[in-house]
């Protein structure tokens, strides 16, 4: 079974095809920035993106999600390491502390911006409001995505 | 936003490359688990493990019988069983440990253990512990009363005397969650010397190094813990997080191999320490003019099963039992009670969330009878400066904003004009309020305990420099904050030095990173540091450029008198050749306190911090759903480090006091807690916040080398009395609990 992960086509290993998709990225692959904080379905700390589409994948199956492309966090800067301009916005409003959550987070976000490049406050506010975050009561987040949506309307 | 924000840890965590605990890894790792009993309190048997020894996979199941040292420790009381003997206090007691080749295979071992034991009547109500004739928990300490504090000012039969106006009620508070998003997780590596490595997400490395060097019975220099990015803590990544530690360490002793053991979130909810829920009697005497005469309360805080920090906690809400405001007669009785609830200890506020609650309403309570406003109540009450606070310590160290701030407040939420459209409709079925709250807090850990922290700078031969200091970054920025800090008052590029992270292996025993104590003490041992390294760099650059080492200054990376100059690097490399280390230690002794514990009088803190927040939100008259319109919040923060990540203190403090204040509440059913995970523990979601307004009040503090005072906390501590200040102005119901359900029929009733 293959999948492709940031843009990397992978061999998926027999033994990992019945676990969960957190399980295969973060042992299998050491891709590390989806976490485990919950294993419900209920603080989006493992959120990544399936054909753009945001899911939280620590009840996905590693087998669920063959022929589809998956976008980590890893997958969003440049090779160079140059970030996402959404992932500069987040550094520049100071929406990061204690950033357990930011992977999900900026996953989130991107694909709330694919689809709507200039969101109202609100609609921001609704579309992360699967991911939960202790740190930072929101605030500074919703005006990364803010700062962020001007890239996406340009591009 | 008026600048850019810098954190020296954002591009890692923004792309995910971050390495918190339970993404390290070490080669030929085994894997740990905890084992609880289906009991609250029970008299133990005996620990069957015989069968999961047998299971597949595993290497090593560890009960108390394992332990080489000592099982009971603590940080004031040393009850906690770090694994489960004699019996079972709560239905978070770990039997033990199952450490196998892999995590699946721990779990489906640590299924085959039986405990037997003796059921024992659970005691689950802190007033009925604190009754002479209640069963006994820990048999050792004699009663069920783990602290008693005091405060005996002036003479409060004589105050009530004299009040024209009495005012009696209780207030009762719930268990909280931190929900830190990080659940406890440690990696333990035996290493060759012998030093057993310890990696884990924490707040207090040196107290995790006491609990593993006891249980594993050998001396601190044979435990290194290492600095690891923290998943928030909020208060909650002390105790716990030192028991995890202590027993993946035994665990990784006793197999010589690396251990982790990462938590789910229904064993961190189950075991983990909460927030103290309070029942608190108050009673308060004012004369005719609005002034409070006299206070008189017993407050009652379920210690849970075992001591964790309770007397510390308690301490705080004891000496600030009656708000910012000056009382000539105050009698206070603080109880920290036993139970077989799950233990209470460290959280954001510590013992101030709930008195501030019980405070502020009773302030709104007293103006009202009163016929007061109660803005003109709180300013014939408050402490101004030179006041003498209702422990006897005259305020007069420091600039006492508490006016200051309030007035920063009622302009910028435009309360007055705000305040006449309360309770009309803001739609057919939603009524308006706002609703305001004030606070002081002393700075620090106070009389609670020893309070000083290190620092070190490390300048490298080609002129960068390396920092460490005893403060742990637990995601608020710390790290950050001693960087621009060092950066500020050494005269140099910020882009020069790097944070070494703190090993309790290199830095002394600074502490640990609770209070709001920080950037206080971390940038008060760094200014120290640098004031020491200046000296160096001074005397030789001023034999270099014959003059005084007065003369010599440092800026923009430039070292210079006045007529001479040469660049930082080229300093740095000829002491280096004339074999003089620019290399500084720094110590930053919290100012002293006083304490006596009979008459609960004495300078509790160094300084104090002001703040007041104000909410607006409407109610729904159909649902009884709060709605937050908007939330105003002014701290004196004293010179502000690194601005974008105070702001951030202000604005994840108020969402935390929202939770707190209108839907967290741990639901707990004879001792065993139901809601163990996001879907039953209800946290603020993006869309239950507001917009926040966030005003940095800078009256750099005197007592505080960098400047800066505690801001973590203060924003934590004001936004329940808010909350209920408004619904009330909104609906007319007056809440004595949290979390506020708002009963819809009443509200109907009272608004009619």
């Amino acid at each position: 079974m293959k999948i492709m992960i940031n843009n990397k086509s992978y061999t998926v290993p027999d033994s990992f095809k019945e676990k969960r998709l957190t399980e295969y990225l973060r042992d299998e692959l050491d891709l590390t920035g989806a976490k485990n904080a919950c294993e419900m379905n209920a603080c989006g700390a493992c959120a990544v993106l399936l054909n753009n589409e945001v899911i939280k994948i620590c009840h996905v199956l590693v087998k669920d999600a063959e022929g589809k492309k998956i976008t980590t966090i890893e997958g969003m800067a440049k090779p160079d390491g140059t970030l996402h301009p959404l992932q500069q916005a987040f550094v520049d409003a100071g929406a990061i502390q204690c950033g357990f959550c930011t992977p999900g987070m900026v996953l989130t976000a991107h694909a709330l911006l694919l689809k709507n490049s200039k969101p109202t406050r609100e609609q921001i506010r609704k579309a992360l409001q699967g991911n939960l975050c202790r740190c930072t009561g929101y605030q500074q987040i919703i005006d990364a995505v803010e700062m962020a949506s001007e890239h996406y309307r340009k591009n | 936003m008026n600048s850019k924000a810098w954190r020296n840890d954002a591009y890692a965590k923004v792309t995910g490359k971050t390495k918190y605990t339970d993404d390290v890894k070490f080669p030929f790792m085994l894997h740990a688990v905890p084992v609880y009993s289906d009991f609250v309190h029970a008299k133990i048997i005996n620990i069957d493990i015989s069968e999961a020894e047998k299971s597949e996979g595993v290497v090593k199941v560890i009960t108390a019988k394992d332990v080489p040292g000592v099982n009971r420790w603590g940080q004031i009381i040393k009850d906690f069983r770090i694994f489960a003997e004699d019996k079972i206090y709560y239905n978070g007691d770990v039997v033990a440990v199952v450490v196998a080749e892999t995590k699946e295979l721990a779990l489906k071992a640590s299924a085959l253990i039986k405990v037997n034991a003796e059921v024992l009547p659970p005691v689950l109500d802190p007033e009925e512990a604190i009754k002479p004739d209640s069963l006994i928990i820990h048999e050792s300490h004699g009663t069920n009363i783990i602290n008693h504090h005091k405060v005996r000012k002036g003479n409060v039969e004589e105050g009530f005397k004299t009040s024209d106006v009495i005012i009696e009620k209780v207030f009762q508070t719930q268990f909280v969650e931190h929900a830190y998003m990080e659940p406890e997780s440690a990696v333990c590596n035996p290493r060759a010397d012998g030093v057993i490595e310890i990696y884990a997400g924490m707040q207090h490395p040196f107290s995790t190094r006491r609990f593993t060097s006891a249980l594993l019975g050998v001396p601190l220099a044979e435990i290194e813990v290492l600095g690891v990015s923290v998943g928030g803590g909020f208060g909650g990544k002390d105790d716990t997080i030192a028991i995890v530690c202590s027993r993946t360490a035994l665990a990784a002793k006793l197999t010589g191999r690396p251990v982790k053991m990462s938590y789910t979130r229904e064993w961190s909810i189950r075991e983990s320490y909460k927030r103290h829920p309070y029942k608190v009697f108050y009673k308060m005497g004012l004369s005719k003019d609005g002034i409070i005469k006299a206070v008189d309360t017993k407050i009652i805080a379920d210690g849970g099963a075992y001591c964790s920090v309770t007397p510390w906690v308690t301490w705080r809400s004891t000496v600030q039992c009656c708000g910012p405001y000056v009382v000539e007669n105050v009698n206070c009785n603080t109880y920290g009670v036993y139970t077989n609830n799950i233990v209470t200890g460290a959280m954001r506020g510590f013992g101030s969330p709930q008195m501030n609650f019980v405070i502020e309403s009773m302030v709104e309570i007293a103006a009202e009878k009163l016929g007061i406003p109660s803005i003109e109540f709180r300013r014939k009450n408050m402490v101004r400066q030179g006041s003498t606070t209702i422990t006897g310590q005259k305020l007069d160290n420091h600039k006492v904003a508490m006016e200051e701030v309030l007035d920063v407040m009622l302009k910028e939420s435009d309360y007055f004009e705000k305040f006449k459209k309360c309770k009309s409709n803001i739609s057919e079925d939603e009524v308006y309020g706002i609703g305001l709250a004030m606070s002081y807090r002393g700075m620090s850990l106070g009389a609670e305990g020893s309070d000083f922290c290190a620092a070190i700078i490390n300048v490298q031969a080609d002129g960068s420099i390396l920092l460490e200091t005893g403060i742990h970054e637990n995601g608020q920025g710390s790290e950050s904050a001693m960087c621009l800090i060092l950066a500020r008052e050494l005269g140099v590029n910020l882009e020069r030095i790097r944070y070494k992270r703190p090993s309790t292996s290199n830095i002394p025993d600074s502490g640990t990173t609770v209070a709001s104590r920080g950037t206080v003490m971390g940038g008060g041992a760094t200014v120290n540091a640098v004031k020491e390294l200046k000296k160096k760099i001074f005397e030789f650059a001023s034999s270099k450029f014959n003059c005084t080492p007065e003369e010599i200054e440092i800026k923009k990376d430039k070292v210079f008198s006045k007529n001479k100059s040469l660049s930082f690097e080229e300093v740095i490399k000829e002491m280096y050749d004339e074999r003089i280390y620019p290399f500084a230690f720094g110590v930053f002794k919290a100012p002293k306190v006083t304490w006596d514990e009979e008459t609960g009088q004495g300078i509790a803190y160094f300084s104090f911090t002001y703040g007041c927040q104000i909410v607006e939100l409407t109610v729904s008259k159909k649902t009884g759903k709060v709605k937050l319109l908007k939330a105003f919040a002014a701290h004196d923060a004293g010179k502000v480090a690194n601005e974008s990540m105070t702001l951030g203190q202000f604005y994840g403090g108020m969402a935390m006091g929202t939770g707190y204040a209108l839907h967290e509440e741990l639901k707990i059913k004879e001792g065993k807690i139901r809601s163990l995970n996001f879907n039953s523990y209800r946290i603020p979601r993006a869309t239950d916040m507001p917009e926040m307004k966030a005003v940095l009040v800078q009256n750099p503090d005197p007592n505080s080398p960098s400047g800066a005072k505690g801001i973590g906390e203060p924003t934590n501590e004001l936004m329940a009395p808010a909350i209920a200040n408004a619904i009330y102005n909104a609906t007319g119901e007056r809440f004595y609990k949290l979390p506020m359900k708002i009963n819809v029929k009443k509200v109907i009733e009272v608004l009619q």
